[in-house]
């Protein structure tokens, strides 16, 4: 069972991803390949760059990534549920509205605190 | 055995075994068949599409667009990738070697996974998985470590700002869609594709839950980096974002994969809102359902190639304001209100008890439309509320400004 619905979607795995190697070995079969000093050096509009690539990152990027986890878990855990919405009957509702509830009061806190501002 | 090897299409297994063939080894080769032909159709599709795009952007601007190479121009697409093939691939110094050209594998592969779930008629689907939703959220959130993976690779500051606003895009507009994406799911009763579309047979969920499908869209627009949230590239505002170093044919792959992303979010749309394969005459042949679900992919994807060439770009802080303010919100209510009104339809005894019956499902579908439009309804007096205060506001602090400066008066003396 598991091995007939997941076969196809490893042999597509395995072709999509041949097919782009071997398209990106064709092109590096065909284009040339001169690499100098200034070729390979990082783009940065012109001129020389400065400083290293990877820096501090802004605090506002973190946050985004924190709500993120927060939400995008949860809502993985209504999928099962609305699943089996029909079955789980008035007592599905109530339970799901509380955790609902739960997630929208912290989003609201969230807001009014200012998490969700973007300078 | 004679019966079952009717139809070539649609039982090949079928036949081979009749033919003689061992039956592990017919099973085996008819699914290779079919994944190929499954990888096959969004890679030509891409070809063709990115076509039409350019004819429908000339178009909108008053230009002819691609006319020159093969009829009509068609042939573009294909002088532009052999051209990409022969030009230089330069690796930058200090880049990340390996997972600098793993992205580009990455960002091409992923999309083409998403297409094993899509049910193309009755009979044809790559696998009929039964968690197909969430497979399909699972594979559609790797775009974001092809986008963190190209970003940090590159040695380039430009890269990686560009790589941190549109992971910062990307995951924000990831909870409504999920969100959006549960209305099917609760009505269907099925995360598998081929059983949404099934359940879809007397009545779209488009008219169940307009609202759901229009989250469903907007954040679609906004996952595969579309206008007007393709602040992403910015093309005439900023230097290209996280695949800023990548030349050659590993800027194609980017490309071709952006490309295919909206194409196949179009299909999917198609698949969980407008009926998928459903027409009519599809259950007499089962392949007239692949027509169908194309020409429902086209009428999405040309929505969005409208959107795209008339609508202004947003800028950052709006796409986030929108989404954590707007959209979040506005799907946790959509939910809320549609399994309520769910719930009571059942209880009602409303409910359909024949999927495919039209008649049976028009209680149903009109009492969750009514609940869609009240959702709307409030949702505009709220926005025009708004829209007042703000103007009101406005013209306060305008009128106590000319006070302090009545106009006309000389500045600066």
């Amino acid at each position: 069972m598991a091995l007939d619905t997941f076969a196809p979607i490893t042999a597509l795995l395995v072709i999509s991803v041949l097919v782009t190697f071997i398209i990106l070995v064709i092109s590096r079969i065909f284009g040339p390949h001169r690499p100098t000093t200034r070729k390979r050096a990082p783009y940065e509009s012109g001129m020389k760059p400065i400083g290293p690539a990877v820096r501090r990152l802004p605090i506002k990027f973190y946050l985004i990534a924190v709500l993120f986890i927060l939400f995008d878990i949860e809502v993985i855990f209504f999928l099962p549920w609305a699943v089996v919405f029909r079955d789980l009957g008035i007592y599905g509702l109530i339970t799901m509205g509380v955790f609902l509830f739960i997630l929208t009061v912290g989003l609201l806190y969230e807001w009014k605190s200012g998490a969700l501002e973007w300078e | 055995m004679e019966q079952q090897c009717r139809d070539l299409i649609n039982t090949l297994a079928a036949c081979m075994v009749a033919g003689g063939t061992d039956p592990n080894l017919a099973n085996l080769l008819s699914a290779l068949l079919g994944v190929v032909l499954v990888a096959t159709l969004p890679l030509v599709t891409v070809i063709l599409l990115i076509w039409v795009e350019r004819k429908f952007a000339a178009r909108i601007q008053d230009r002819l667009g691609p006319n020159r190479v093969g009829p009509f121009g068609l042939l573009q697409s294909v002088a532009d990738a052999l051209k990409m093939l022969t030009k230089e691939d330069i690796t930058p110094a200090g880049a990340d070697r390996f997972i600098f050209n793993l992205a580009p594998i990455i960002a091409f592969a992923v999309v083409v996974l998403i297409w094993a779930v899509i049910p193309f008629t009755p009979l044809h689907v790559g696998s009929d998985l039964s968690v197909g939703i969430l497979y399909f959220v699972g594979v559609g959130s790797i775009g974001a470590v092809k986008v963190m993976v190209a970003g940090w690779s590159s040695n380039n500051k430009y890269a990686l700002l560009g790589a941190f606003r549109t992971i910062a895009q990307l995951v924000s507009y990831e909870v409504p869609m999920i969100l959006a994406l549960l209305i099917p799911v609760m009505m269907a009763g099925s995360m598998s594709m081929q059983d949404i579309t099934r359940a879809q047979g007397g009545m779209w969920y488009i008219f169940a839950s307009p609202l759901a499908f229009l989250i469903f869209f907007i954040s679609n627009l906004a996952e595969t980096g579309r206008a007007p949230f393709d602040l992403i590239e910015a093309e005439s505002e900023l230097v290209a974002g996280y695949n800023i170093e990548y030349s050659g044919f590993k800027f194609g792959m980017f490309m071709a994969g952006e490309f295919m992303h909206v194409f196949t979010v179009a299909v999917l749309t198609a698949v969980l809102f407008l009926g998928g394969w459903w027409g009519p005459g599809v259950e007499q042949i089962p392949a007239l359902g692949f027509v169908y679900l194309g020409l429902k992919t086209m009428a999405v994807y040309f929505a969005m190639l409208l959107i795209r060439n008339t609508v202004p770009r947003f800028r950052i802080d709006q796409v986030m304001n929108f989404n954590w303010k707007f959209m979040v919100p506005l799907s946790i209510v959509v939910v809320l209100v549609q399994a309520f009104l769910m719930r009571i339809t059942t209880s009602l005894g409303l409910a359909p008890n024949e999927a495919g019956d039209f008649v049976s499902n028009l209680p149903q579908t009109i009492v969750l439309l009514l609940g869609n439009l009240a959702i709307i309804a409030v949702v505009l007096n709220m926005i025009r509320n708004r829209g007042r205060q703000q103007r009101l506001a406005d013209e306060a602090a305008a009128a106590h400004s000319d006070l302090a400066h009545p106009a006309g008066a000389p500045a600066g003396d």
